[in-house]
Parts: C-alpha cells; structure tokens; sequence
C-alpha cells in the first residue's frame, strides 16, 4: 500500500486539492459536507500512517480511543457538578502519560520493538491536555466524542501544528463562513500555499540541503580549535545557516498547514510573525512558533503563576515570574525531547527572557535617562537575533556531534 | 466606587498609569500588560469585584483595552 507523508511532494498537493474540490465547492455554496469531509479525512490519515507506517497507524488508534475515553468520562463527570482538583490531576497525568512514555523510551537500552509513538503525538496531546483543562474551569461544558475526534484528527495540522484551539476550531467547523469571506480565505490559501513554497522548498531547501552539509562538514573539522573547544568561523556560519533553515523549513510547513485549514473554512492560527525582527527575547515569542508559546503561556505559566498567587506561597511577584518562566521553559524544553541539548536550550530561553524582564524593569525606572532611537532599536533586534541564533545551535545538537 | 472605578484602580496599580479618559488602549500591544500583570488582574477582579474568571476565559482580544475589561466583567457577573 501507497504511503504519502504530508506535503512532502508535488503529489501529495495534487491529490489533497483533488480530494478537497467537493468541499470547497460545498463551502463555496455556504454548507459543509460533513460526511464527505470525514470521509476524505480518514482517507489522509490512512495515506499518512498506514503502509510502512502501518505501526504508526495502530498507535495513533490506540491513542485516540484512550483519550476520547478519559475527556468524554471527565466531561460526564464534570457535568454532575463535580470537581475534585485530584480527579483532574489524575486526569491530566493520563493524559499525557503516552507523550512521557514515548519520550522516556529511547532512554533504556533493549527499547527495540516497543514503540507506542507516532508522528504528531506531541502535538495531540497539546490538544487533549487543552481540552482537559477547559473541562475543569467551565470555558467547555458540552463536548460530543465526534466534535472531539475531528479537532483531534484534524488531518492538515495533525503531525506538526500549529496547534489550535478546541472552542476556536468548533466555531469554524460548525459556522461555514459566508461567502465573501469563504473567497476572501481561499486568496489567502492560495497566498500561503505559494509562500510556503517560497520558504520551504526553494529557500528551506538552499540552507538545509546545500548549505547545512558543507558548514557542518568544515565546523567538524576545526573540532581541536580554540583550545579543543572547536569554536571556529565555521561553527558561527553553521549557526546562521542552521537557524535560517530552521525558520524556513517549519514557517514554510506551518504554511502549507494554514492553508489547507483555510481552503477548508477552518482559519487555523498562525505559528510565525517575522520572528528575526524581535527587538528581545518576550516579544520573540510572541513571533516564533506562537501557538506552542501561547499554549504554554496561556496552560503552564498563566497557571502557574495563579495558583502560586491564589495560594500566596511566594509574595514577591518578581521571584514568582521567575519561577515561572523557568518550568515553563523546562516544560518546553523536555517536550522537545529528553537531552541534554533540548533541556539546555529552556534553561537558556529562561534565563534570557528572566534578564529581559530585569532590564525591561529597569529601563521604566530610568526612562528619562535612556536613549530610544532608531539605532537602539537596531541595536536590539542585532542583539536579539544572535542570541536567538545561538539558542538554536544549542537545539541543533551540533555541539553534542562536536564535543561528544 | 463603581466597577468601572475599581477596575481603572486595579490597572493604575498594576502600570503606573491612568486610563479612566484613554479607555481604548491596547494594552498588551503596548507592552503595559505581560503575562504576569494580567494573572494579577484576574485575581484582583476575583478580591475586588467577586466576579470568577478562571484562566480559559482569559482570550487577549477580548480583553485587550480598559473598556473591554470593563465590558467582559459586567458580563461575568
């Protein structure tokens, strides 16, 4: 049986704007065809995760029904007007055991043959923990295992994002736009499938496929530079070169996902702002890969930082932010995987953004004193960008491959 | 003092600033709100004004500027 990976190749577009023509002629005319919609669904799903992938496919099943189980039990328990703080956490540690397992596997020896992961798992679970956590505060009071399965398995932004939101992606689901407003998506559908290629394959394509290769071959062989510390020239044009690829690669991805969403009248939110123009590092996440920034903003730090408040285990509001920023950016960094690099990585972020925060803090105590003109401000996105460009080094795993 | 008044008070205490006559500023654009003051504002308006917004409620375009806080809340009640 045939596999396709999503938007990896010219066919894979041909076939997903084929099967989609029925359902934007049926939005064109103002009605969703559910059934088609479902229908053509599944049938991207099998594409993605059966044939060689058959594995794949099983767990992702397995997956689904466990969570469709635990959100629909605590949805019905939570309609009897009950609400226990330890039936939520037991709840949420469920939740997101599969993710913890899949991630904690690679680190035993004899893991071979046990794999309960699949492609996007880390990004389903953004969604299941979301939905589990609106449950507790009320925001969502009715959920059907239908209306829950199709935000799950939304099949455009199931394997990468960006990661939406539950009540968001209803109210476009259920309400098709007008059309006006449908033929105002599908001229941003086409904007963005056309970008994306733009990013992905000719500009992503350049770094990462001709570029990366001969940086990473002449930063390896300067790896006794600098007192055995391999820092060269080359190690600083693997960083930019890495770095641009990175943001090409996954902006040109999150594209092609925002606009298959938007051909089918679902505006699925946006995952990059010209995140190299950030003038420092709280307004670069508020740039780069925002709806993962803004789910950990909005369900780790938010709450956090609430619950510390309501509870006034800390008093002074600078520490608790601080606090803050550093389990939301572990959090973060464990999510991508657990090693040594990824970990680093939130370390870093954490304390940068807790400098930004002194400094920003500072510079209102001091407004009269401080210079702004249009030299700070270049200043700033200088400094800003180079320092996001070494975060990413460390998140390469080039520096493992160099000092390891 | 009225709702309007305690809220205009609570975002005084929380930037330095008032807005009782700039009632459409946006204030996460301008920075004048983080993450952090807004976990405060929330919890101010629970001790204030007894009204619950829990954490989902929280959507920054709904609440992007005074009149709108002001607006949400009166709807919350």
């Amino acid at each position: 049986m045939i596999n396709l990976q999503p938007y990896n190749n010219p066919t894979y577009f041909a076939i997903i704007l084929t099967g989609l023509l029925p359902v934007m002629i049926g939005l064109y005319y103002g009605k969703r065809l559910r059934i088609y919609e479902s229908l053509i669904s599944i049938v991207f799903l099998v594409l993605t995760f059966g044939g060689d992938h058959w594995q794949q496919g099983m767990a992702l099943i397995g997956y689904t029904i466990f969570q469709v189980i635990l959100t629909m039990s605590y949805a019905h328990y939570r309609h009897q007007k009950k609400n226990q703080t330890n039936v939520f956490i037991a709840l949420i540690i469920l939740s997101i055991l599969p993710l913890v397992i899949v991630k904690l596997t690679p680190l035993f020896p004899n893991h071979h043959g046990f794999n309960l992961g699949f492609l996007g798992i880390s990004y389903l679970t953004f969604k299941t923990v979301q939905v589990l956590m609106e449950l507790r505060d009320g925001t969502i009071k009715e959920i059907s295992a239908s209306q829950y399965l199709h935000f799950l398995l939304f099949f455009p932004t199931i394997s990468s994002g960006p990661i939406d939101r539950y009540r968001r992606f209803l109210r476009d689901y259920e309400n098709p736009p007008a059309r006006k407003d449908y033929l105002q998506s599908i001229n941003k559908a086409v904007f963005y499938l056309f970008q994306g290629f733009l990013y992905k394959y000719i500009l992503g394509y350049y770094f990462g496929t001709r570029l990366l290769p001969v940086v990473t071959h002449l930063a390896l062989g300067q790896r006794l530079a600098f007192g055995g510390t391999g820092i060269s020239w080359y190690l600083l044009a693997y960083m930019y070169v890495y770095s641009l690829y990175l943001f090409f690669d996954f902006a040109g991805y999150s594209l092609f996902a925002i606009s298959i969403s938007y051909f089918m009248g679902i505006q699925t939110p946006p995952n990059f702002n010209k995140p190299f123009i950030a003038h420092n590092i709280k307004d670069f996440w508020n740039r780069w890969h925002m709806t993962l920034s803004f789910w950990f903003r909005d369900f780790i730090f938010m709450r956090f930082t609430f619950w510390i408040m309501k509870h006034r285990w800390l008093k002074n509001h600078v520490r608790i932010s601080q606090l803050a920023y550093l389990v939301n950016f572990l959090i973060m960094g464990f999510w991508h995987g657990v090693t040594w690099y990824y970990i680093v990585y939130g370390l870093f972020h954490a304390t940068a953004i807790i400098i930004n925060d002194y400094w920003l803090r500072f510079k209102k105590q001091h407004q009269d004193k401080i210079p702004h003109n249009r030299f700070t401000e270049y200043l700033a996105i200088f400094l800003t960008f180079n320092i996001v460009c070494f975060s990413f080094l460390i998140f390469s795993g080039f520096l493992d491959k160099l000092w390891f | 003092m009225t709702d309007t008044e305690k809220i205009y008070q609570i975002l005084k205490d929380l930037t330095d600033e008032d807005f009782s006559d700039k009632g459409d500023t946006n204030l996460f654009e301008t920075g004048l709100l983080d993450s952090m003051a807004t976990v405060q504002l929330l919890l101010e308006i629970q001790t204030e004004l007894n009204v619950d917004v829990p954490v989902s409620e929280f959507e920054r375009s709904e609440w992007a500027t005074p009149n709108k806080i002001i607006a949400k809340v009166q709807t919350l009640k």
